[in-house]
C-alpha cells in the first residue's frame, strides 16, 4: 500500500538551482519496517539529487524484486519507475539506456536480487560498463520472505532466526573490481555524511558505478551474532577516507590541508575531493583497491568509502559508437531506407 | 529398366559432408535453375555440428510452381560414403543415383530399379589438384558441372553465376569455371546426356527473388524502425540478428557523424535479451529479440511482465524441433502453445504466422507497429525451414508514404492539458490505454511500471476488485487485437465441399499442392491459412461452415488445433489433424496420404512408396 505524503511544505525550505525543494524529490511514504536501513538510503538519494539540482523527470529509477526493490516508490515521485522482475533489473536498464542515453539511470537492488538470482545480469552489466548508478541495499538476508540468509551473509553470521551461515559470502565490491567495474564504493546506510557524496560522485561517473550499501534489516538481521547489524557495522567499518563532492557549477570553497588528499575532476566537470586516504589505498589503481579490500576483510573490518574509480572510463555507448542523439528520438527519415534501396536489394537476390 | 522421365518437375537431393563447402556448390545449382526461369525450392538438412557429419540439400524444381516438399527423391547425388546406404534407399523406383565411384559401391547396396551413375569425383580431384582443401572444395563444383550435362542446364548461366559470386575475388572465377567444365566433360564423355529428367528454360519466375526468411526478418526490423536488438545466439535464429547487423552497417550509419543509429547487444542469456528489449521499448525505442524454443522458455517470465505491464515487445521465434534441445537443426512448428500462453498466470500473447520471406519482411516490420499500437508482446512465429532456407518469394516492397504507428503515446503538450494521468485508464473503451515515455514532461506523466497489481493510476493495490477490473480490461483489449492482426487467407474450391484444410506458416506450399492432388482424387477442399493469434472472426466462421476441417501442422501434439478448440470451445470431432514432426518440412504426399486415411469411405491402400521403402513413410 502506498500513501502520498502530505503536500504541505514549510515555505522557507531551501530550493536548489531549479527552484525545487527537497520535498520535490521525495516519493510516497515508505511501507518498510520502522528503522529499516533502506529508508535512510532513499533519504540519501533524495538529498543527493536535490543538491545536484537534477531534473526529476530526467531520472529513471529501476529495480528488481524484494524489500530493496520496493524502495524506488519512496523517492523521486516525479521520475518514471520500473519495478521489474527478480534479478533482472540490469537487463531492463541496459535496454532503457540504449534507447535514451540522456537520462540518468538509477538502479536499486538488494543482496538477493544481485548476488543470487541476478548475479549473471549484474556481472554482465558491470563488464559492459553500462552508464548507471547501481545501489545495492545489502542487508545479508531475504527480508520479504522473512529472514533467510542471502549470499552476502558472512560465514558464521547468524540472523535472528537462523543458525550461523555456513557458506562464504560474496563480496560485491571485490567481485565488481574483478569484473572490470569502473566505479566501486561501499557505504553504510547509517552514514549519510559518506553516502550522499558517494551517490553524487556515482551519478557524475560515466559508466557503471556500484555502491554497495550495508543496510541493516531491523526485523530479521539486527541481532547480536549478525555481521550486518547496526552495532557490528558501526564497530567494524573503516573508511578509506572522507569524500567531498563538488558539482561543476559550484565554486570550491573548502580548503583542504596538504598531505593525504587527492582531487579528481570527473567528465562532467565536477570535482571529487578525497581526504585522509588510507595509506595503503590508491583508489585510482585497481590492484591497490583489490588488495585493500582483501586485507580489510581478512582483518575482520568492513572497508567503506570510494574504493576504486577509473578516471578515463568509457561507457557502453562510447564503446559501441552509437548515435549521440537518443535512439528513441530517431524518426522514419533516420531509420527507414525506403523502397528504392529495397529494389536494389531485390535485384541482388535474383 | 524403367527410367523416370520429366522436364522441369523433379526432386534432387545432394548428400554430402558438412564443412566441405558443399552448401555454396549446391546453392550454385539451385540458383542456376532459378535463373533459367524455373521455380525452385532448396532445403538444407544439416547437422548440429561444424564439420564431418552428413548433410543433405534437397531441391524441388517445379515449373508448375509447387514450392513445398513433394516427398520422394528422383535424383540422389551422393558423395558421402557415411550416408550412402540410406541415400540409395531413398531414390524413387526408376530414379537416378549419382555417386562418387572412386571407391566402388558396396554390391549389397545396388538396386536394380534405379539408374546408377558413377563419377570418380575424388580421383578427378586428386589428379587435378595438389592442395587438399582445393580437392575438397572443387569436388563439389565438379559434380555441379556434371549435373549441367546430365540435366541439360545452360552452362552459360552457371558461369555467369560464378562470375557474380566471385566479383571482387576475380582470381577464383576461372578455377571454378574450370572445375565445372571438368564435371561437364566427364559426364558428356561417359554418359548419354541428358538423362530422362532434365530442365528447359522457362519464364515462370517473374520478378520473384530467392531469399531466406531470417534475412527478410532482419530487413523487416530495419525498415520497421528497430533501433535496439538484444539477443543470445541460438540456432536457427542467429541469422536474423546477423542480417539486421549486416544491413544496419550499410543503411543505419549516420552520414554526418559516422555513428550508429542502432545498438545491438549480445546478451548473456535469453533472460537478459528479452529484458533489454522490454527496457528499450519501455523507454520509447523500437526493439526486438530473435530466439528459438529454448530461448522462448527462458523468456517466459518477462513475456508475462510485458503482457501485464503492457510494454510493447517484439520477439521473433524461429522454431526448431523440441522439446528441450530436441533437434536443433531441424524444423518444427512446436512452440505454438507455449508462445500463445507464455508465462504464468492468465496470459495471452499475440502471434503472427508468416509463410514466405516477403511475409517475414512485412510482418517483421508490422510487429513494431502492432506492439506499440496494442502495447503487448508480438511474437512472430517462423521456423527453421522458412528462416534458414532460400525460398522463392515475391520481391520486397515498401510504401515510402508509410509512417510508423507509435500507438497511444502522450507528448508533453497533451500531458500539460491533462488533469490527472492514469496509465491504465481505458479512456477510449478499446482496452488500450495511453502510455508515456520517461523524460517527456517535468511534472506530469511519470508513473511506476510494475508486474504487481495496481489501479488505473498505476498505484500499487491489492484490492481484488481493482485487480479483476484490470484483468477484464486486458480481455477487452484482446478483442480489440483481433481487429488489428493480419486476417486469414481463404481459397475456395471450385466444387461444393463440406471439407476444408486449415494451416499456417511453412505448411502452406505443401498443403496447397496436396489440395490439388486430392481434388484429382475426388476430394475437393476449401482452404484457409491462418496468419495470426488471436484468431479473427473469419476463422470461426470458416470452421463453422464446414463439416470437417483438417488442421495441418508440423508438431506432434496438434498445437494449433488445441488452440482452436480452446479458443472456440470446439469439440474434438470437427477438427482433424494432419501432422509431421520428424524434423523435415511436411510434404505434399504426406498430407495427401493422411487426409485420405481420415476421409470416410476412402480406405485407400498405402502409397506406392511404402511398399518399396520400408520405414521411410515419415519422410515422404
Amino acid at each position: 500500500m502506498s500513501y502520498q505524503l502530505p503536500k504541505f511544505r514549510h515555505p522557507d525550505l531551501p530550493v536548489n538551482a531549479l527552484g525545487y525543494t527537497r520535498a520535490d524529490y521525495e516519493g510516497s511514504i515508505s511501507t518498510l519496517c520502522a528503522g529499516c536501513g533502506h529508508d535512510s538510503i532513499s533519504g540519501a538519494i533524495v538529498r543527493a539529487c536535490h543538491e545536484l539540482a537534477l531534473e526529476p523527470h530526467k531520472i529513471a529509477k529501476l529495480s528488481g524484486i524484494g524489500c530493496s526493490s520496493k524502495s524506488p516508490t519512496y523517492f523521486l515521485g516525479k521520475s518514471h519507475g520500473f519495478n521489474s522482475v527478480h534479478g533482472r533489473m540490469p537487463s531492463v536498464v541496459s535496454g532503457a539506456n540504449m534507447a535514451n542515453r540522456d537520462l540518468l539511470y538509477l538502479g536499486v537492488s538488494g543482496d538477493g536480487d544481485t548476488a543470487s538470482i541476478g548475479m549473471g545480469q549484474f556481472a554482465h552489466a558491470v563488464r559492459r560498463n553500462l552508464n548507471m548508478v547501481y545501489i545495492v541495499m545489502n542487508n545479508g538476508c531475504y527480508g520479504l520472505t522473512k529472514g533467510q540468509d542471502s549470499a552476502t551473509a558472512d560465514a558464521g553470521s547468524a540472523s535472528k532466526k537462523g543458525d550461523p551461515n555456513p557458506f562464504s559470502a560474496i563480496d560485491l565490491p571485490g567481485l565488481a573490481l574483478q569484473l572490470g567495474a569502473t566505479f566501486v564504493a561501499r557505504s553504510f546506510s547509517g552514514d549519510k555524511g559518506q553516502l550522499v557524496p558517494l551517490i553524487k560522485a556515482a551519478i557524475s561517473h560515466r559508466g557503471f558505478a556500484l555502491i554497495d550499501v550495508i543496510s541493516p534489516c531491523v526485523t530479521f538481521n539486527n541481532n547480536p551474532g549478525s555481521t550486518k547489524s547496526y552495532d557490528f557495522v558501526r564497530e567494524h567499518a573503516e573508511a578509506t577516507g572522507t569524500v567531498d563532492f563538488v558539482p561543476m557549477r559550484e565554486e570550491i570553497t573548502t580548503s583542504y590541508p596538504a598531505g593525504r588528499s587527492q582531487e579528481v575532476t570527473l567528465h562532467d566537470g565536477s570535482v571529487l575531493h578525497l581526504e585522509k586516504l588510507a595509506p595503503d589505498l590508491d583508489p585510482f589503481d585497481r590492484v591497490s583497491a583489490m588488495v585493500a579490500l582483501q586485507r580489510h576483510s581478512a582483518e575482520g573490518q568492513i572497508l567503506t568509502g570510494l574504493i576504486y574509480m577509473d578516471k578515463d572510463s568509457r561507457d557502453l555507448h562510447d564503446i559501441m559508437e552509437t548515435s549521440r542523439r537518443p535512439l528513441n528520438s530517431l524518426v522514419e527519415e533516420d531509420l527507414c531506407p525506403g523502397d528504392k534501396v529495397l529494389a536494389n536489394i531485390n535485384a541482388s537476390l535474383r | 529398366m524403367q527410367a523416370l522421365q520429366s522436364v522441369n518437375e523433379f526432386v534432387i537431393k545432394f548428400a554430402n559432408v558438412n564443412g566441405t563447402g558443399s552448401a555454396s556448390a549446391n546453392n550454385l545449382f539451385a540458383k542456376a535453375i532459378f535463373r533459367m526461369g524455373l521455380p525452385v525450392c532448396p532445403k538444407n538438412i544439416f547437422p548440429s555440428n561444424i564439420q564431418g557429419l552428413p548433410t543433405w540439400y534437397e531441391v524441388r524444381v517445379s515449373e508448375r510452381g509447387y514450392l513445398g516438399r513433394r516427398g520422394g527423391v528422383d535424383i540422389m547425388l551422393s558423395v558421402n560414403p557415411q550416408s550412402m546406404p540410406q541415400d540409395i534407399k531413398e531414390v524413387e523406383p526408376g530414379g537416378y543415383f549419382i555417386y562418387d565411384n572412386t571407391k566402388p559401391l558396396d554390391l549389397r547396396l545396388m538396386r536394380s530399379d534405379v539408374n546408377i551413375f558413377g563419377i570418380p569425383l575424388t580421383r578427378i580431384c586428386n589428379e587435378e589438384y595438389e592442395d587438399p582443401r582445393q580437392r575438397q572444395l572443387f569436388r563439389n563444383v565438379i559434380y555441379v558441372g556434371a549435373l549441367a550435362a546430365l540435366l541439360d542446364i545452360d552452362f552459360a548461366v552457371l558461369t555467369g553465376l560464378v562470375e557474380d559470386q566471385f566479383k571482387g575475388k576475380d582470381k577464383l572465377i576461372l578455377p571454378n569455371i574450370h572445375a565445372l567444365e571438368l564435371g561437364y566433360q566427364y559426364a558428356q564423355e561417359h554418359f548419354e546426356c541428358p538423362i530422362g529428367i532434365r530442365v528447359r528454360a522457362s519464364d515462370k519466375v517473374g520478378d520473384n527473388i530467392l531469399l531466406d526468411g531470417n534475412t527478410a526478418l532482419g530487413l523487416g526490423a530495419i525498415y520497421g524502425g528497430a533501433t535496439v536488438a538484444a539477443w543470445y545466439p541460438i540456432t536457427p535464429s542467429t541469422s536474423v540478428v546477423d542480417a539486421f547487423e549486416r544491413y544496419a552497417k550499410r543503411l543505419r550509419i549516420d552520414p554526418g557523424t559516422g555513428r550508429k543509429n542502432y545498438a545491438i547487444l549480445q546478451a548473456e542469456d535469453e533472460l537478459a535479451a528479452i529484458g533489454m528489449v522490454v527496457g528499450a521499448s519501455w523507454n520509447g525505442a523500437r526493439a526486438f529479440t530473435a530466439t528459438s524454443g529454448p530461448g522462448l522458455s527462458l523468456m517466459s517470465e518477462f513475456l508475462g511482465l510485458a503482457y501485464f505491464a503492457e510494454i510493447p515487445t517484439v520477439l521473433f521465434d524461429v522454431q526448431r524441433a523440441g522439446p528441450s534441445t530436441g533437434m536443433p537443426t531441424r524444423t518444427q512448428q512446436s512452440d505454438v502453445l507455449s508462445a500463445a500462453y507464455a508465462s504464468h498466470g492468465d496470459t495471452k500473447q499475440v502471434l503472427l504466422f508468416p509463410s514466405t520471406p516477403k511475409e517475414c519482411f512485412d510482418f517483421g516490420a508490422l510487429s513494431f507497429d502492432l506492439a506499440e499500437r496494442l502495447q503487448t508482446p508480438i511474437i512472430l512465429m517462423t521456423d527453421l525451414d522458412l528462416g534458414m532456407n532460400d525460398n522463392m518469394s515475391p520481391p520486397l516492397t515498401w510504401d515510402d508514404a508509410r509512417r510508423y504507428d507509435r500507438g497511444k503515446v502522450l507528448n508533453a503538450e497533451q500531458l500539460e492539458q491533462m488533469e490527472r494521468y492514469g496509465r491504465y485508464l481505458d479512456v477510449d473503451g478499446d482496452g488500450i490505454c495511453y502510455r508515456t515515455i520517461p523524460g517527456t514532461h517535468p511534472e506530469k506523466g511519470a508513473f511506476f511500471t510494475r508486474g504487481t497489481s495496481r489501479d488505473e493510476y498505476a498505484v500499487y493495490t491489492e484490492k481484488g476488485e481493482e485487480y479483476e477490473k484490470n484483468m477484464h480490461r486486458l480481455m477487452a483489449k484482446w478483442e480489440t487485437i483481433k481487429e488489428w492482426v493480419p486476417r486469414p487467407l481463404e481459397t475456395q474450391s471450385e466444387q461444393d465441399t463440406d471439407t476444408a484444410i486449415l494451416f499456417y506458416g511453412t505448411s502452406e506450399e505443401s498443403s496447397m499442392e496436396a489440395r490439388d492432388y486430392l481434388a484429382e482424387d475426388g476430394v475437393p477442399l476449401n482452404a484457409m491459412r491462418v496468419r495470426a493469434f488471436p484468431f479473427n472472426q473469419e476463422v470461426a466462421d470458416f470452421i463453422a461452415r464446414h463439416e470437417r476441417v483438417f488442421v495441418i501442422e508440423q508438431n506432434r501434439d496438434a498445437q494449433l488445433r488445441t488452440l482452436l478448440m480452446a479458443e472456440f470451445e470446439l469439440g474434438p470431432d470437427k477438427l482433424k489433424s494432419v501432422l509431421c514432426f520428424d524434423g523435415t518440412p511436411i510434404s505434399a504426399r504426406n498430407i495427401r496420404k493422411q487426409i485420405l486415411q481420415q476421409m470416410p469411405g476412402y480406405n485407400v491402400t498405402p502409397l506406392r512408396r511404402e511398399r518399396l521403402v520400408a520405414g521411410a513413410e515419415n519422410r515422404s
